[in-house]
């Protein structure tokens, strides 16, 4: 009574498939073309489009482990003063400068290796999201709210660890993440640039692939038929906000990197252009949908912007209207296409 | 055909309607439906689940327009185009589902939408004049008018909504399950204030499943079965057996598979188990090769038994045991020993509706590494045997027919191949075709030895494919017996309290 389910596919994508997995894309080519043909000689030069792809780095970094929290339905507003804690904590963990209080001198501190430095402060990142993910399941409040104290939390911690100044430290080769390979050579790229794309491979590979990656998705989509078929929502929610922390110490080893030294009100507002590179990509703020490749294209998207908005000379109030209306424009347009759709 | 009509008498009736039909799209919820009632008068609206009864109160309120039909209100017609324009008529209705703004007080609830202002101002005084009125027709002047609603008990509640509508001058009042979440206690006061209401000249709609109740509340009834009034009369010249042989006679003619089956080892055992508020106590045996039914009416904790067992709500008395394992379990857990559950709630519990069919089937017993083609081409598997009419697997479940989706959720237990299956309404609302392929599908899965633990409201569908049934009324589940000894009366009455529950 029933043909088998494969004569009856039409076609494997129906067209507003296609257009909504190919949107963010459509965005960026759009974008890219339109600067190309404002900025002629500043714009498309390879020099430009490795320099926007470094920009991308740090937002870009940080946002996979958003597009892991978005899709499972869940938010951290707390990325921005993670990332800032994470640079202190690199800074302090390195032989860095401070005064010295007898003598009035600067004196060099004492300090780790740098790649110890790194690891250290790398792992600030799944401690923060340790905090976090016990939080949000044991008090079962929504994670806008936890996030939102662990924004103010963590910055303050900042502040409060670096004596609510910079944090200089010697020159490593910890500083060296965002310059590129070799400058005669730029397309080797910067060694940032290349985590930043291994990481999305790995990250879209876990999602696909794996049964925690499925589960994630599950959980956004509908979190009670999660819990009925057995999985465990508090373990799984905090495994989630652990690992897109780690992802988050990452992208504040990065930020160090870019700074060279700690500040603790670094980052400020970054969180909003994670988020906005996530939803730009085709996420939905109430979950089980997102992909590694759109977010990746909305961090571009927001990059390439700023940095054609630099080329143009507009001043920087234009560019931060343009992105806003961006991101409300990618919003509208997938809630048009998922009309359709159903 | 049962015809124990009312003498229609002309005038004299508050309301009155009359050949009241209403289809939505393919699906008839009314089928012609007679109803009348007097000026201080109570009567009561009786019938199943499903048979029509919300739907006619929504035509009454003008949530949904009927059809075909007319309406009269004290003789004039009445044509309501939305709830506001019904209330406005004086037609005031009282839901399962308190309809009240929480953090406001007692008398702006009372007065909601209708409070007396100067100018932009609120009248506090008239507003409390007015609520005081209300409350004091009502009997209850101890109810605080200043405090949230939110600090008082649920039957307070109630009298508030009730108030609302007695405050804006009702002429019909329709009160839908009004005792469902009420206590002993409660329920008195409420029938003392029904009884003043219908001294006072009210007309008043009760709607209950407690057919007690009905003989204590109500001077006539009038019964509903499959979208039709299918009879009524005085209560107290009617007895309680006939009333439920009005609910229940249809004829049996689905077709309901039964192979011989013979019953193994205990796979379930509960013994006075007992949950958060229901249920209060169940004890039942399940075995190998069995298909065990629970009726009752909505309510009444069968689901909450479920959800019990499966450790979706928390245990608080009794025992349990699964296989080898006693004792509560995680959900986690009750999928390891065996154990699946099929929702009533398909749509926000049983199925993540905007995953895919793959995702949904395969969710409760994922690889840890996984590729989608391998998932596709398991899932295959069941959408051939059990006939899911799809584009393919990766089709989102959202897409699905009801029947479709209802066979995903059932073809999720049988991907995990559990002993135990613990079905929840799992033919609700579904066309009669994937009906039949789901009571195909738990008779196999009873001959190969599995055990089913059923809960439905649909009798004949209990009385066809279980083998034994227990009857669930207020939280308490009465013991079990074999299908052939006992018929759909003898469950009626135990769920509606009012047989002779051992």
């Amino acid at each position: 009574m029933n043909p088998s389910p494969e004569l009856t596919t039409p076609s494997r994508f129906s067209v507003g498939e296609l257009l909504g997995k190919l949107g963010p894309l459509i965005g960026l080519v759009f974008v890219m073309a339109l600067f190309s043909i404002m900025a002629p000689v500043s714009f498309p030069t390879l020099s430009n489009f490795e320099l926007i792809l470094r920009q991308t780095a740090v937002v870009g970094t940080a946002a996979l482990g958003m597009t892991l929290i978005i899709i499972a339905g869940g938010i951290d507003l707390s990325v921005g003063s993670a990332i800032a804690l994470v640079t202190v904590c690199i800074g302090l963990l390195l032989p860095h400068k401070i005064q010295d209080l007898a003598t009035g001198k600067e004196i060099i501190t004492a300090g780790t290796l740098p790649v110890l430095a790194a690891l250290g402060g790398i792992l600030v990142g799944p401690l923060c999201g340790a905090i976090t993910g016990t939080l949000v399941t044991r008090l079962n409040l929504l994670p806008f709210v936890i996030t939102l104290g662990m924004f103010g939390a963590l910055r303050g911690t900042a502040k409060g660890l670096a004596s609510n100044t910079m944090v200089y430290p010697v020159d490593t080769w910890l500083n060296g993440l965002l310059r590129p390979i070799r400058e005669d050579c730029l397309w080797l790229l910067t060694p940032g640039a290349w985590m930043m794309i291994v990481l999305a491979i790995v990250v879209a590979a876990m999602l696909r692939y794996t049964r925690f990656g499925r589960h994630i998705f599950a959980i956004g989509s509908n979190e009670q038929t999660t819990r009925l078929c057995g999985i465990n929502i508090e373990r799984t929610k905090l495994g989630i906000y652990m690992l897109a922390s780690l992802f988050f110490g990452l992208a504040g080893l990065l930020q160090f990197s870019y700074l060279t030294m700690g500040d603790p009100t670094t980052a400020l507002g970054m969180e909003l252009d994670i988020i906005a590179a996530v939803v730009i990509g085709g996420a939905s703020l109430s979950g089980g949908q997102g992909s590694v490749l759109g977010t990746l294209i909305g961090a571009l998207i927001m990059s390439m912007v700023a940095n054609g908005c630099t080329r143009m000379g507009w001043p920087n109030w234009v560019q931060e209207i343009v992105t806003g209306c961006i991101i409300i424009l990618a919003v509208t347009l997938d809630r048009l296409r998922q009309r359709r759709l159903s | 055909m049962v015809s124990d009509r009312v003498p229609t008498q002309q005038g004299g009736y508050r309301l009155r309607m009359e050949g009241i039909h209403k289809r939505f799209g393919a699906t008839i919820a009314l089928a012609g439906v007679d109803l009348s009632v007097r000026g201080g008068e109570v009567l009561a609206l009786v019938g199943e689940n499903g048979a029509g009864k919300s739907t006619l109160m929504k035509v009454l309120s003008g949530a949904h327009p009927a059809d075909e039909g007319r309406m009269w209100l004290d003789d004039k017609p009445y044509q309501p185009r939305n709830p506001l324009d019904a209330r406005r008529a004086g037609v005031g209705m009282i839901y399962q589902e308190l309809s009240l703004a929480l953090h406001l007080s007692v008398m702006e609830n009372i007065l909601l939408g209708m409070e007396p202002t100067h100018g932009p101002w609120m009248d506090w005084a008239a507003i409390r004049r007015r609520a005081a009125d209300a409350m004091a027709q009502l009997d209850r002047p101890d109810i605080p008018l200043d405090i949230p609603v939110m600090r008082l008990s649920v039957a307070e509640q109630q009298m508030v909504e009730i108030a609302r509508s007695v405050a804006v001058g009702c002429r019909v009042l329709v009160l839908d399950e009004p005792t469902s979440s009420l206590t002993r206690k409660d329920i008195v006061h409420l029938f003392n204030l029904v009884r003043r209401l219908r001294s006072q000249g009210h007309a008043i709609v009760y709607i209950s499943h407690f057919l007690e109740e009905v003989r204590e509340i109500s001077d006539r009834f009038t019964v509903l079965r499959d979208g039709q009034s299918v009879g009524g009369g005085i209560t107290a010249d009617v007895p309680t057996e006939r009333i439920i042989a009005m609910m229940v006679g249809r004829t049996v003619d689905e077709l309901y598979p039964r192979s011989p089956r013979t019953p193994g080892e205990v796979l379930l055992e509960i013994d006075g188990l007992s949950g958060p508020g229901k249920p209060r106590s169940a004890s039942l045996t399940l075995r190998r090769g069995e298909v065990l039914g629970i009726a009752g009416l909505v309510g009444a904790g069968r689901t909450e038994l479920l959800r019990t067992i499966f450790g979706l709500s928390q245990v608080r008395g009794g025992k349990i045991r699964v296989g080898a394992f006693t004792g509560p379990a995680t959900p986690h857990r009750r999928w390891q020993q065996g154990v699946g559950i099929v929702s009533e709630d398909r749509k926000q519990e049983g199925l993540a509706v905007s995953l895919t069919i793959t995702d949904n089937l395969t969710l409760s017993c994922l690889p840890r590494w996984l590729t989608p083609s391998g998932q596709d081409r398991r899932s295959v598997r069941w959408i051939d045997r059990l006939a899911i009419k799809c584009r393919g697997p990766r089709q989102t479940v959202v897409d699905l027919s009801g029947g479709n989706q209802q066979k995903v959720a059932v073809a999720r237990l049988l991907h995990h191949d559990v002993d135990v299956l613990l079905l929840d309404e799992p033919t609700r609302g579904i066309d009669v075709g994937s009906k039949a392929q789901i009571y195909q599908v738990i008779d196999e899965l009873a001959c190969r030895g599995k055990a089913v633990l059923m809960v439905s409201s649909y009798l004949p569908e209990l009385m066809g494919v279980c083998d034994r049934v227990a009857v669930m009324c207020r939280g308490v589940l009465s013991p079990t017996r074999l299908v052939s000894q006992i018929d759909e009366r003898q469950i009626m009455a135990e769920a509606t309290g009012s047989g002779d529950t051992p």
